[in-house]
């Protein structure tokens, strides 16, 4: 079978096998817990507890502020300590609650549904649910998903994608929910397409996870609305327009959205999220999340209760093996650098990567050679080299006329880079100049 | 915040592969065609690489030292530079002239400019041109102890007949470097196998110059005058290692192929009716001058915007 890709691309040392092999562990948090409102895209959270409070696991602890915007539980049982401002991944200072978790786990009741009444539900109480439980794009974005899910023309949609690609290095926390729980990821993939009457189902699986594909195949056998495909590895084969194409051979700029080109995308964790949430009422609070690199002891993937400090998974997983000179939040292409391990796991916390060597630091950036790599490994077909010299130059008209709005910042650029400029970087800060101009004149 | 974590901007991870490590396989896939330059012209031509290198490498560290800036000898493009420009030399060249030109190729046409991927002409290259009108009588003067007589081309051109093989072996007079097409294939060969050069230049160069000379060359398609204006002059070594010169094509897979017609044309032109049996140098260096054009109209599109297909 032909497999699916798209133009550009990189191939980078992958480093799954230090946790491909490890299965799921839950771990349940001992220290404090810190719920930043903001984990989404969108307005943030206001909380509607107050200081002193005592809340179960399970319990809403910060409403959604607006249609685009989510809701947060508490994934413990304990008391309120306090509500402030609390560092976050992005090195943001963010309005969190902080709950005092007194290890006990005591849940509320959930509304757990039967096969009778789950085929009775209308698609406004699936999609209720979803938003209920503060579902939102856990791949990364947090986009939150009743939003994704609720198109203009829903009769419009033709495919609802499952992003299994896990094309980020490292990575390993889907493949896992796909080899222990495929059956949640396909039921998650069925309530989706419960909301879309001509949609059919799309699970899209990278060629380095043979078992997985095997898997769903076998499984999805005879769901006529559920077909897996085969990616080519290649990262960035789940960044969603690449996705979109390398699956529909539809293609959207960065102005439009998947359902302009009747897809809907939503990634493993973010479906079994979605199952979770229509089939046992139960809101969002646990993730998968891998803690490894070249200096974590015992590379893991955890089950984690959202909140909880990175802190504490380090510790879980045996510590430093050496000293790492840099860690980050999610992959090393698209990841946050951290400062510091004190910041809270949020619903979009793919990974912890902890690497004994600093890459970037090591390396000083000299002068282009034009050698237009940066150029083929493109995945938006842009010229990141002249967008990175606008950018230097702050020539923000000139970068926008050479599509610098269309990159989609995936890193691939500053990755093959000989000279090691910091492309990316540049591109990044000129998009975010520009979106702040665009906002600017707007008002 | 008592240890903090070094923190930097996505993406966390670089390749391997670097500026210098790129010259570097540069400079080893030009050794088989200087090696064979050695062997064929004598100690005479070692010397000339060896001081022309020296040249290049001493004046882009002095100019470097007296503006004050950072030194960027190691990432060995003077090296590529200098070697390159000592291929293009005639083997019984003074020795004073290939190190001129070095400084030439150093000072004036890279580091006055910016330095490496500032300057809009191939430095070696520009710098031969420069030698070529300066010193026309030594640059274009092939005898040599090995070899007596003109080059094949300028023999071909004349009406006499030359031995092809030879020429493909490389036993011919010329330049130090660019008389064996086969050690200038096999180094190619090793730049292709990585990935750091194309087809898309030489190919479309080669083909197109093949196309030029069977219409307007006189001779029809004619194996025998083909394959010996292939194997003859500066094409191999231009094609291959010239106009691949990152700094100086264009960065467009398209703009690379339609600055390979250009060159091919300007090569015919110039060897078919120029005073002179050779074009290759001129034909690059104009070719050269219209990359920013070339760049500009084959802009790729992008993803999402009809570019994704590509």
């Amino acid at each position: 079978m032909a497999k699916h890709s798209f133009t550009g691309g990189i191939h980078p040392y992958d480093g799954k096998e230090l946790s491909k092999d490890k299965p799921i562990k839950d771990i349940y948090p001992k220290g404090k817990m810190v719920y930043p409102v903001s984990q989404h895209i969108g307005a943030p959270a206001s909380p509607i507890v107050a200081k002193g409070d005592h809340v179960l696991r399970g319990q809403r602890i910060a409403e959604a502020a607006g249609f685009v915007s989510s809701h947060i539980y508490s994934t413990v049982s304990g008391t309120v300590e306090a509500i402030e401002p609390r560092r976050t991944v992005t090195g943001d200072m963010v309005l969190s609650i902080i709950i005092d978790n007194d290890g006990e786990y005591r849940e509320v009741d959930y509304d757990v549904c039967d096969e009778i009444d789950i085929d009775n539900m209308s698609k406004e109480d699936i999609l209720k649910r979803i938003q209920d439980a503060g579902i939102v794009g856990m791949g990364g974005a947090g986009f939150p998903t009743h939003v994704k899910l609720s198109p203009k023309e829903p009769d419009r949609i033709d495919y609802c994608i499952a992003n299994c690609a896990e094309c980020e290095p490292y990575l390993t926390s889907d493949y896992r929910r796909m080899i222990e729980q495929p059956q949640m990821l396909i039921e998650g993939l069925k309530c989706v397409l419960r909301l879309f009457d001509n949609a059919k189902g799309i699970l899209a699986v990278e060629d380095n996870k043979p078992d997985c594909i095997a898997k769903l195949k076998a499984l999805t056998k005879n769901e006529p609305r559920i077909l897996v495909k085969t990616l080519k590895t290649k990262y960035p084969q789940g960044a969603e327009r690449q996705l979109i194409f390398a699956t529909t051979r539809r293609a959207i700029n960065s102005s439009m959205l998947p359902a302009d080109a009747g897809c809907v995308v939503n990634n493993v964790d973010t479906l079994c999220a979605i199952y979770n949430a229509v089939w046992n009422g139960k809101p969002l609070m646990e993730r998968i999340v891998t803690v490894t690199g070249d200096a974590i002891k015992e590379p893991q993937n955890y089950r984690v209760c959202i909140g909880m400090s990175y802190s504490e998974l380090i510790e879980a997983a045996g510590g430093y093996k050496t000293e790492p000179e840099k860690i980050v939040s999610g992959g090393p292409m698209m990841g946050f650098a951290l400062f510091n391990t004190d910041v809270p796991t949020t619903k979009t916390a793919s990974a912890l990567l902890a690497l004994s060597k600093d890459e970037v630091a090591r390396y000083t950036p000299t002068a282009c050679i034009n050698c237009g790599m940066c150029l083929e490994v493109c995945p938006g077909r842009v010229m990141p080299k002249a967008l990175a010299e606008c950018a230097e130059h702050g020539d923000y008209e000139r970068f926008e006329k050479l599509n610098g709005m269309e990159c989609c910042e995936c890193g691939c650029c500053s990755y093959v880079c000989p000279a090691k400029r910091q492309l990316t970087q540049s591109i990044k800060s000129a998009r975010k100049i520009v979106l702040a101009n665009k906002k600017k004149a707007g008002k | 915040m008592s240890d903090m974590m070094n923190v930097s901007s996505n993406p966390h991870i670089r390749s391997k592969v670097s500026t210098d490590k790129i010259m570097l396989c540069v400079v080893l896939a030009l050794l088989p065609a200087a090696g064979f330059g050695v062997w064929n012209f004598g100690l005479n031509a070692l010397w000339q690489i060896l001081l022309t290198i020296a040249a290049c490498v001493i004046s882009e560290a002095l100019y470097e030292l007296f503006m004050k800036k950072k030194l960027t000898i190691f990432d060995f493009s003077a090296v590529v530079t200098g070697l390159l420009l000592a291929l293009n030399m005639p083997p019984a060249a003074p020795l004073w002239l290939g190190p001129m030109g070095g400084v030439f190729a150093i000072i004036v046409v890279k580091m006055l400019f910016g330095g490496l991927g500032q300057n809009f002409m191939n430095p070696a290259l520009a710098a031969r041109c420069f030698l070529l009108i300066s010193f026309p009588g030594i640059m274009t003067n092939f005898e040599c102890d090995a070899y007596t007589g003109a080059t094949p081309l300028a023999t071909l051109k004349a009406g006499g007949s030359v031995n092809v093989l030879n020429m493909i072996i490389g036993r011919t007079s010329g330049t130090i470097g660019e008389t064996s097409m086969i050690a200038i294939v096999a180094g190619a060969c090793i730049l292709l196998l990585l990935g750091i050069i194309d087809l898309k230049i030489p190919g479309s160069y080669i083909i197109t110059f093949v196309i030029f000379y069977g219409l307007f060359g006189g001779h029809g398609f004619n194996s025998y005058y083909i394959s010996a204006e292939l194997a003859g002059g500066g094409l191999m070594l231009g094609a291959f290692f010239m106009a691949t010169d990152y700094v100086t094509r264009p960065v467009t897979k398209l703009g690379q192929i339609v600055f390979g017609v250009i060159l091919g044309i300007l090569t015919g032109i110039f060897r078919i009716f120029g005073a002179s049996s050779e074009g290759v140098s001129y034909a690059i260096i104009i070719g050269n001058m219209l990359v920013p054009l070339i760049t500009r109209f084959t802009a790729p599109k992008p993803f999402g915007r009809g570019g994704e297909r590509i």
